[in-house]
């Protein structure tokens, strides 16, 4: 039976990717150039965030544009919540993810009575509240942002080493991936897609959609803040700016240029700009003219952004 | 007494301090076929729109099976029983005929019943054409599908407004045919300007006029209702 909406798993290509990625680091350190290790295992929390920013705005038709917010909750708990003692990454990434959820429920509550652009300017206006929030408040080091005294643990493995982080991080990613994958296929998945396409139907038809949406406003907020513990242990600090909108707007940026509504948008959008920012970045100071050039092709001649475009020139007729 | 299945009884709407609709009240007994006629503007879709739950009333109540849903939300009346199809097709173009009617059924049930789905596709004649994209159907097959998604909710009780809209002459016949053999299964109430398929179907007929019922009774009394007549049926158009 023909099953359109149903995101198959293309073996090949993904194990090659997956293969890719594990090799990386041997590749890197082989090269003398273990910074890029660093910097891979942040394309790959990234790549986690603007999936769950991708999972909103291309399936669910949310267009949120305060997603920092849930990545600085995510990224302060961590923050705050090791100088307290709790070292453990067992602990602090489960409790950075559950502040992006409450976050998000908080926030999605109230947004999603809106929709539309109404939808778009509430959410902008709720994180740059928590921005100013933060950036106010001295106990979270106001503008100076916190400092974390080391990396957590995570258990047996320490997470000191830049190979382990970026292993782990490869770990979460995929997982999350796999399980935005299930997600979608499940009924809920498709309600979440009709809720997007007809929401009036979908009422008229019997389903709950404020309520859906607000389950997949949650689940996209707690896989934020997850993203948001990640980056602050990763970097070691955590500043106000996590929550600003040009945050929102940069993780808008990957989802569009991935691919909207495609399961590894966010992901390729992610790799793509930040790539394109290091490199770029070194040579001029006006490189987000380029990212933009790049941008308005990708909205004029791919709406599908790059992993749509992958598509068309790839096997799929 | 006739067991009402559906009861409205004083409904009242105003758009901007106009009056759509003056209280208007309305049974529908169980397995009756009740169409509601009317000329353009007459309040019809307003008054579907009110029972569906899509629009809330200034006045009156709404009871379905004897309980009150005037407040309830859309989706909260479809999971009771109470489902409704639309003047204009509102349809999910990117799914599959068959997903659109596995979503309905999913919609109303809780569970996605493939099985379920594909009977309702060969209950609305599209059987062959379930792997079609909605959005590639012809105009004719999107509204068997529109109605195909009412039906596939399992509600007891349809507000069908204006079924066979725009639809060609077989087309229309082939609605009628379907409506027939829903007949006494399902209770319906049916918005229909095609005055033929309205007096072949129908059990009771209610004529809205400028907001307000100006009769309602069975096919023969509406027909030599002197105020129908000249209010909206016209002398020349009825033999």
């Amino acid at each position: 039976m023909r099953d359109t909406l149903r995101i198959p798993l293309r073996p090949r290509p993904a194990l090659a990717v997956v293969a890719m990625l594990v090799l990386l680091p041997i590749a890197a350190l082989a090269a003398g150039q273990p910074f890029y290790l660093v910097f891979a295992a942040r394309v790959l929390i990234y790549a986690l965030i603007a999936s769950s920013l991708n999972l909103l705005i291309g399936y669910g038709g949310m267009v949120s544009f305060g997603h920092a917010a849930f990545v600085g909750a995510g990224a302060y708990t961590v923050a705050v919540l090791m100088p307290m003692g709790i070292g453990s990454a067992w602990l602090l990434w489960p409790a950075a993810l559950l502040a992006g959820a409450l976050l998000a429920l908080a926030i999605g509550a109230i947004c999603l009575r809106t929709s539309g652009v109404t939808f778009i300017m509430m959410t902008l206006a709720f994180a740059q509240m928590a921005y100013y929030l933060v950036l106010s408040l001295q106990v979270l080091g106001s503008d100076d942002g916190l400092a974390l005294p080391k990396r957590p643990s995570l258990g047996v493995l320490d997470l000191g080493g830049d190979t382990a982080f970026y292993y782990v991080a490869l770990a979460v990613l995929l997982a999350g991936l796999l399980a935005m994958r299930a997600l979608l296929n499940a009924p809920i998945g498709r309600a979440l897609q009709g809720i997007r396409d007809n929401e009036t139907r979908m009422e008229a038809l019997g389903f709950a959609t404020y309520r859906l949406k607000l389950l997949v406003f949650v689940i996209a907020g707690a896989a934020a803040g997850l993203g948001g513990g990640l980056l602050a242990s990763l970097n070691g600090l955590v500043g106000p700016n996590l929550f600003n909108w040009t945050e929102s707007g940069l993780l808008m940026v990957m989802v569009i240029l991935g691919g909207a509504g495609r399961l590894i948008g966010g992901a390729l959008g992610a790799a793509v700009l930040l790539a394109a920012e290091e490199l770029i970045a070194e040579h001029t100071i006006h490189w987000p003219l380029g990212i933009g050039v790049l941008l308005l092709a990708i909205v004029l001649f791919a709406p599908q952004g790059l992993a749509g475009l992958a598509r068309r020139v790839g096997s799929d007729p | 007494m006739i067991e009402a299945v559906l009861r409205v009884s004083g409904l009242q709407k105003r758009f901007d301090g106009v009056l759509a609709l003056d209280d208007v009240s309305l049974e529908l007994a169980r397995g009756e076929l009740h169409a509601l006629i009317g000329p353009n503007g007459a309040g019809k879709t307003t008054l579907i729109h009110l029972l569906s739950g899509a629009l809330k009333p200034n006045a009156g109540a709404i009871a379905l099976d004897g309980r009150d849903i005037t407040r309830l939300g859309m989706h909260q009346r479809v999971r009771l029983g109470l489902a409704r199809s639309y003047q204009i097709t509102s349809l999910f173009p990117n799914f599959t005929v068959l997903e659109n009617l596995a979503l309905a059924v999913q919609g109303a049930s809780g569970r996605a019943d493939r099985e379920r789905a594909r009977a309702e596709l060969d209950a609305v004649g599209l059987g062959p054409r379930g792997e079609a994209l909605a959005g590639t159907l012809a105009h004719g097959e999107r509204r068997q599908l529109e109605l195909g998604l009412a039906l596939a909710t399992g509600a007891r009780v349809l507000l069908l407004d204006e079924p066979m809209a725009g639809m060609a002459p077989e087309e229309a016949m082939r609605i009628v045919t379907l409506l027939e053999a829903l007949k006494g299964r399902r209770t319906i109430l049916l918005v229909e300007h095609d005055m033929d398929a309205v007096f072949r179907l129908a059990d009771r007929i209610t004529t809205l006029v400028q907001g307000r019922t100006i009769a309602s009774g069975a096919p023969e009394e509406i027909r030599r209702h002197p105020e129908v007549r000249r209010a909206y049926l016209g002398d020349g158009m009825m033999v």
